[in-house]
């Protein structure tokens, strides 16, 4: 079943046109993979997802619903949960904190006066923070964590939603390769369990091409290619214009290496 | 950091000064007669601190001649005011109930003067109000406990208005600093006007905000309106710039103006070789008193403090005087014969006889109407004349109608 | 109106206009480089009138030509310049790692010292300089006539304009400038002297409101209250304009020289708030004014200025705490009248810098007109107990609830913004409702204000009313610390730590921000209501932006990381005023000095230095 589908989606900032004719959908449990080099419209995209942006022609829809232009906290709680390209958590509170606070905001319990915060919801999110391996973190400043840690905390953050798309920009940037390997699978491992689709931007093709059921391939706003990992492999034009030149690659790498 | 002056060593100075001198007189002995006296000696101290100067000197002859209710020493205990109700008030009770003093007296805002009035009214002590010109204190917020020594806002555009008497001037302008103390002057004088110059009328009203006048564009919106005369009641900065742009785009060429306060030293000094001749205005022109009292005050003053005086130390010596003569009647510190030892009572002050009128609880003390001129770089009065207060008093049945209604 | 005067009265505007952005220019560079709410630039913009009007007639006795009174503007606009390097060097330099809002306290404390240092060093008479040799004269325009020297000045201004655009693109320095306006971080990894930069942009900044006050020596008269009367007018111009855009500087300095110019003749009482209120306008529609860029979002995740996790009270703090609620209690036993009074006032003002920390510690949100909310809750009781005869009991339960309201009021469009902006919408607000008690007499009393506003009968006594206000006080500070810890208050801690993250788990950011700044508001009225009895009296300084700063000066001496640090603030900044006010006339300055001290000593407050304490092995048991 399609849990969310894009239709036409068009963006453009002063005529430069972000986003041409997006289309494209995603079932629970899969994992779809937008590509592209700099500049390609992979954040225009997603922001127009997740709702940080509002597309000026075009349709997004989750699990039926149409959410186009619905600001981010409601989208949120359609069930969507999201991670950054730089991380975004709660810097004056613990790693368990954060957590709880995504576990209030989920039950709506954000306007209570009465209950005390630090109590509410702990057993749930220590166990989330397990999860993610973080637990023994628990009660650590998020701010003293390495940031290959905060990024499994902000999994675990957007899971605290329970959600059922997880939109996750450049879940790896600024990460040493191993960690990077194992945010992954862990990523892949908790959706493949839960049915919870994960749409993600990535620049790191190894993560990209071990993971991804479906790869979109964005190029200057438009979608050149689409499809399982060796079709987007053996796409020509692909090659051609991003994977193929080694040069590319090269500054991919080097862009890395500064995070 | 230099020579701060620590309101209380200065004063302690002063009374220490007074044995160097060597004057075998029979100095004052006993416990003094604290008296608290609280004034904005920070924000106003162009006035505030002649005045303060005037208070200490009056209060060391005194001591030297004896002091008050035979032979205590006078003694004020200054504090700053902070130029806020919500301070002044904090200050006042610091004054009635750490320092235990008789009484309390000063002000020079008129909300201040209303706050502590009221707190005086509240907590049934003696305040005596000597600079807040509010009508409203001495009108429909009086009270027992609170009595008033300067010309309030009536009295002094009363004073203008009169002075007005045959001119022919029938179109007129208003200009007045947007708070309290402008508005009532603003009222005031068009309800006189009519008295002096039958068919006047108010053709443009300017109130600019106080302390930030936007001298060109005030000027520009009275000269529109083409009056025969203004009546200006802007005073401090404010009259500096109004005057100067409005001397550069002729604004006064040709037209009557009257002016409150523009003759007293504090804001005439500022004005130098700007001063605008022939205004209407009310003052001080010290250097042209002659009764006796009053040249013994101002060479005593200047050889005090090597500075000319001002109309604050004025008001400051000529509230010594009527306080110390209070207590020397009285003869008791108990607050409510205080109270009414001020009722109607008579002092000879170095601006003549001052009295307290019981009905309003307002001091008759006058002050000097005459007419602008440039004497050198310098402005100065010219026919300069005494106008007693008592002249120019609220009407009694006004006051009964005010002061019952509150 | 003829055509003549409408066109004089423009060159009026413009005249005021060019003075105006003078000033401005130097605020708004201030601030785009070093992020400084600078409110000193008022106190050198007064410097250079006063040092102006000593320098000039010395240089006219020389000679009586236009060009050596130019020099002599100029030589002040240096010198001035040199004092705000002074200012740079033994002050902010220091400070540069403490959060920016210590820096503006600090600023203030400078105020402060120069407003005395004024007095001292040029006595309390105002000083009228010279005019301007060869410019005294009037003009005649189109019938009209209009001074010469406003001609001058009206270009002055698009001079200073261009002049600045050259330095900004032709100069390596003003390149520099742009680019820490566009982006600090960058100037850093340039590998650019900092200091040096702000160095030069302090002088550059003081030198520009030197030559403003300098030039405005042949209209206006030298005075030591041309500070704080030029201040908020500047601010307003920066913030219309953009902080940190010069040309928007310009631009908001024309529009409002001339809606003064014009708005004198439509509405000549109202002047002063038809300025706040096209701010406010403004700031509506264009959250970051007519030319400013929005902030770009910190690309370095930072930690932010405010309270952390907030820290549980300690088995030894129970105890303190116990013992400091039992002192109070038994303070009438044992304590003077008058340390009665203080007590009041104290816990009076804890209440109300509680309730902004509540908003700038715990929530982000700076305001700059906390005021308005306390000074809504005492003319809400005062007028009522005055006007219409209630007793104290039900005015001071409407004095939250009004107050409560106008900061809903308000707040609705508060939060749409954020940072120095959203600050100077609080501080717009502020003004607006100030202008209203002080303008509408019949109702508020105009700025005498309402007097016989006492406790009803049985709590007239000073003890009584003490624990009237203890008790109310006391349980609005546990009650709105209660909130801190609650999910109401982790929620607006979130929002601050990370709109991007709240949104994203959920949270309607601006709602929230909406909620909590309704009840801060609410919290400084019950603070407002129970100060207008202990006072008799309300006034419109209640809600003046000095009572603003009063508040901001608290939490920030108190410690705005810290959740109980706004009431140690409180009794702190109490003390010192108390102390210093019957010593010396020049109060000020040692409350500025010991303002300045304490940010030196204690750059996170005294709560802040305590919390530092505590952390310590050893000293406290967390």
């Amino acid at each position: 079943m399609t849990l969310l589908s894009a239709e036409g989606l068009n963006k453009s900032f002063g005529g430069v046109v972000a986003a041409r004719d997006v289309s494209f959908a995603l079932t629970a449990g899969e994992m779809l993979a937008i590509i592209g080099p700099n500049g390609a419209g992979k954040s225009t995209t997603f922001n127009m997802v997740g709702g940080q942006l509002r597309p000026d022609s075009g349709r997004v829809t989750l699990a039926g619903q149409d959410i186009t232009g619905m600001p981010p906290r409601e989208v949120c709680r359609l069930g969507v949960g999201r991670t950054f390209q730089v991380a975004q958590t709660f810097l004056s509170m613990t790693v368990v904190g954060n957590v709880q606070m995504a576990l209030i905001a989920h039950a709506g319990r954000t306007r209570d006066v009465v209950a005390d915060a630090e109590r509410l919801f702990r057993a749930e999110a220590l166990a989330l923070l397990d999860r993610v391996g973080m637990a023994d973190a628990a009660d650590r400043p998020i701010g003293e964590l390495a940031y290959g840690d905060v990024k499994r905390v902000e999994l675990a953050i957007a899971l605290a939603a329970a959600p059922r798309l997880l939109l996750m920009d450049e879940p790896t940037a600024g990460m040493a390769p191993r960690e990077r390997a194992s945010l992954m699978r862990l990523t892949a491992g908790i959706a493949r369990e839960e049915g919870i689709g994960v749409l993600f931007t990535e620049h790191d093709m190894d993560a990209v091409f071990a993971h991804a059921d479906r790869i979109l391939v964005l190029v200057r706003g438009e979608i050149i290619a689409a499809g399982a990992p060796e079709e987007v492999r053996a796409n020509e034009q692909v090659q051609r214009v991003y994977l193929g030149t080694t040069g590319v690659k090269a500054a991919l790498r080097a862009r890395r290496a500064h995070g | 950091m230099g020579r701060f002056t620590l309101a209380r060593r200065a004063l302690a100075g002063g009374l220490a000064a007074a044995p160097l001198i060597g004057l075998r007189v029979p100095r004052a002995q006993g416990a003094p007669v604290r008296i608290g006296e609280l004034n904005s000696y920070s924000r106003m101290a162009a006035f505030s601190v002649p005045y303060r100067n005037a208070m200490q000197l009056a209060a060391e002859q005194i001591n030297r001649a004896g002091g008050v209710m035979g032979g205590r020493p006078l003694e004020f205990v200054f504090r700053d005011d902070g130029a806020t109700p919500g301070d002044a008030v904090r200050v006042a009770e610091d004054l009635l109930t750490r320092e235990n003093v008789a009484f309390i007296a000063g002000t020079f805002l008129s909300n201040v003067g209303l706050a502590v009035a009221d707190l005086a009214n509240q907590r049934r002590r003696l305040f005596f109000a000597t600079e807040p010109l509010s009508d409203a204190i001495t009108m429909q917020q009086g009270n027992r406990y609170t009595w008033r020594l300067r010309p309030n806002t009536y009295m002094q555009t009363r004073m203008l208005t009169e002075a007005a008497r045959g001119r022919t001037a029938r179109r007129w302008a208003i200009v007045a600093p947007n708070y309290e103390y402008g508005q009532s002057a603003a009222a005031n004088f068009k309800r006189l006007i009519g008295a002096s110059i039958p068919g006047a009328e108010i053709v443009a009203e300017q109130y600019p905000a106080l302390g930030r006048v936007d001298a060109g564009a005030t000027v520009g919106a009275l000269n529109q309106a083409r009056p025969d005369a203004i009546f200006n009641v802007l005073f401090g900065p404010d009259l500096t710039a109004f005057v100067r742009e409005g001397n550069t785009r002729g604004l006064f060429e040709r037209r009557f103006v009257l002016s409150l306060l523009t003759g007293e030293p504090e804001y005439m000094i500022p004005l130098g070789d700007e001063t605008p001749e022939g205004w209407i205005v009310t003052g001080y022109p010290w250097e042209q008193v002659e009764w006796p009292a009053h040249r013994a005050y101002v060479e005593a003053y200047r050889a005090r403090f090597n500075d000319t005086p001002r109309k604050g130390s004025l008001l400051g010596w000529v509230t010594v005087q009527v306080l110390a003569n209070l207590l020397n009647r009285v003869n008791s510190l108990d607050n409510e014969a205080l109270v009414d030892g001020l009722r109607d009572l008579r002092t000879d002050t170095v601006t003549g006889p001052v009295v307290m009128r019981g009905i309003d609880q307002q001091g008759t003390m006058g002050t000097w109407v005459g007419e602008t001129v440039l004497r050198g770089r310098q402005g100065a009065m010219r026919n300069a004349r005494y106008v007693d207060g008592a002249e120019v008093m609220f009407p009694e049945a006004e006051v009964r109608a005010a002061r019952r209604s509150s | 109106m003829d055509f003549s005067f409408v066109v004089v009265q423009a060159l009026s505007g413009l005249a005021s206009a060019s003075s105006l952005f003078v000033i401005a220019s130097g605020l708004t560079l201030v601030f785009g480089v070093t992020r400084i709410v600078n409110f000193a630039h008022g106190s050198f913009y007064m410097l250079g009138a006063y040092i102006a009007v000593t320098v000039v007639p010395w240089l006219l006795e020389i000679d009586r030509s236009p060009w050596l009174f130019f020099v002599g503007v100029l030589v002040s606009a240096v010198a001035v310049g040199i004092l705000g390097v002074v200012m740079e060097v033994l002050l902010l330099r220091r400070i540069y790692k403490v959060p920016e809002l210590f820096q503006l306290l600090a600023t203030f404390g400078v105020v402060l010292m120069v407003q005395d240092a004024v007095l001292k060093i040029w006595g309390p008479v105002d000083i009228t300089g010279p005019r301007a040799p060869g410019l005294r004269h009037g003009v005649e325009i189109l019938g009209q006539r209009f001074p010469a020297y406003e001609l001058f000045l009206i270009f002055v201004g698009p001079a200073v304009l261009g002049l600045l655009w050259l330095l900004m693109h032709r100069t390596r320095f003003g390149i520099l400038i742009r680019a820490a306006t566009r982006d600090r971080e960058m100037v850093g990894a340039l590998g650019v002297n900092q200091a040096l930069l702000f160095t030069g942009t302090l002088f550059l900044g003081a030198f520009l409101a030197g030559l403003g006050g300098a030039l405005q020596i042949p209209r206006v008269s030298a005075s030591a209250q041309m500070d704080l009367s030029i201040i908020t007018e500047v601010f307003v111009v920066t913030v219309i304009g953009g902080m940190g855009s010069v040309t928007g500087a310009f631009l908001a300095a024309v529009l409002i020289g001339q809606l003064q110019a014009f708005g004198v003749l439509v509405f000549p009482k109202i002047t002063l708030v038809l300025v706040f209120l096209l701010m406010a306008a403004v700031l509506v529609v264009k959250p970051w004014g007519l030319l400013g860029k929005p902030e770009a979002a910190a690309g370095r995740a930072a930690l932010p200025e405010g309270i952390l996790n907030p820290a549980r009270f300690a088995a030894v703090e129970k105890g303190l705490l116990a013992l400091s609620v039992t002192a109070l209690l038994a303070l009438p036993f044992f304590g003077s009248a008058y340390t009665m009074k203080v007590a009041t006032e104290v816990l009076v003002f804890a209440l109300a810098a509680f309730s902004l920390n509540f908003l700038v510690g715990n929530g982000g949100i700076v305001s700059f007109g906390h005021a308005a909310y306390f000074g809504l809750g005492a003319y809400a009781a005062g007028l009522l107990v005055v006007k219409a005869g209630v007793p104290m009991e039900p005015a001071l339960v409407a004095a939250p609830v009004v107050a409560g309201l106008f900061a809903a009021l308000f707040g609705f469009f508060v939060v749409r913004l954020s940072g120095i902006y959203l600050a100077m919408l609080t501080l717009a607000f502020a003004q607006i409702a100030y202008a209203v008690c002080f303008q509408w007499v019949e109702f508020t009393g105009g700025d005498n204000g309402v007097v016989g506003v006492w406790p009803s009968a049985w709590a007239a006594s000073r003890h009584v009313y003490f624990y009237v206000v203890a008790v109310l006080v006391v349980a609005a500070i546990l009650a709105l610390r209660h909130v801190v810890y609650a999910p109401f208050g982790a929620t607006l801690r979130a929002a601050r730590d990370s709109e991007q993250r709240a949104d994203a788990i959920g949270v309607d950011v601006r709602v929230h921000r909406w909620l909590g700044f309704t009840l801060a508001g609410a919290a400084a009225g019950l603070a407002g209501g129970l100060y207008a009895f202990s006072k008799g009296s309300i006034d419109p300084t209640m809600l003046g932006i000095p009572m603003s700063v009063d508040f901001l000066a608290m939490i920030l001496l108190g410690g705005i990381q810290t959740v109980m640090g706004a009431v140690v603030g409180a009794a702190a900044f109490h003390a010192i005023k108390d102390v210093f006010m019957p010593l010396t006339d020049f109060w000020r300055f040692f409350l500025g000095a010991s303002i300045i001290a304490l940010v030196l000593i204690f750059p996170r407050g005294l709560g802040g230095a305590y919390a530092a304490l505590r952390r310590q092995p050893g000293v406290v048991r967390a």
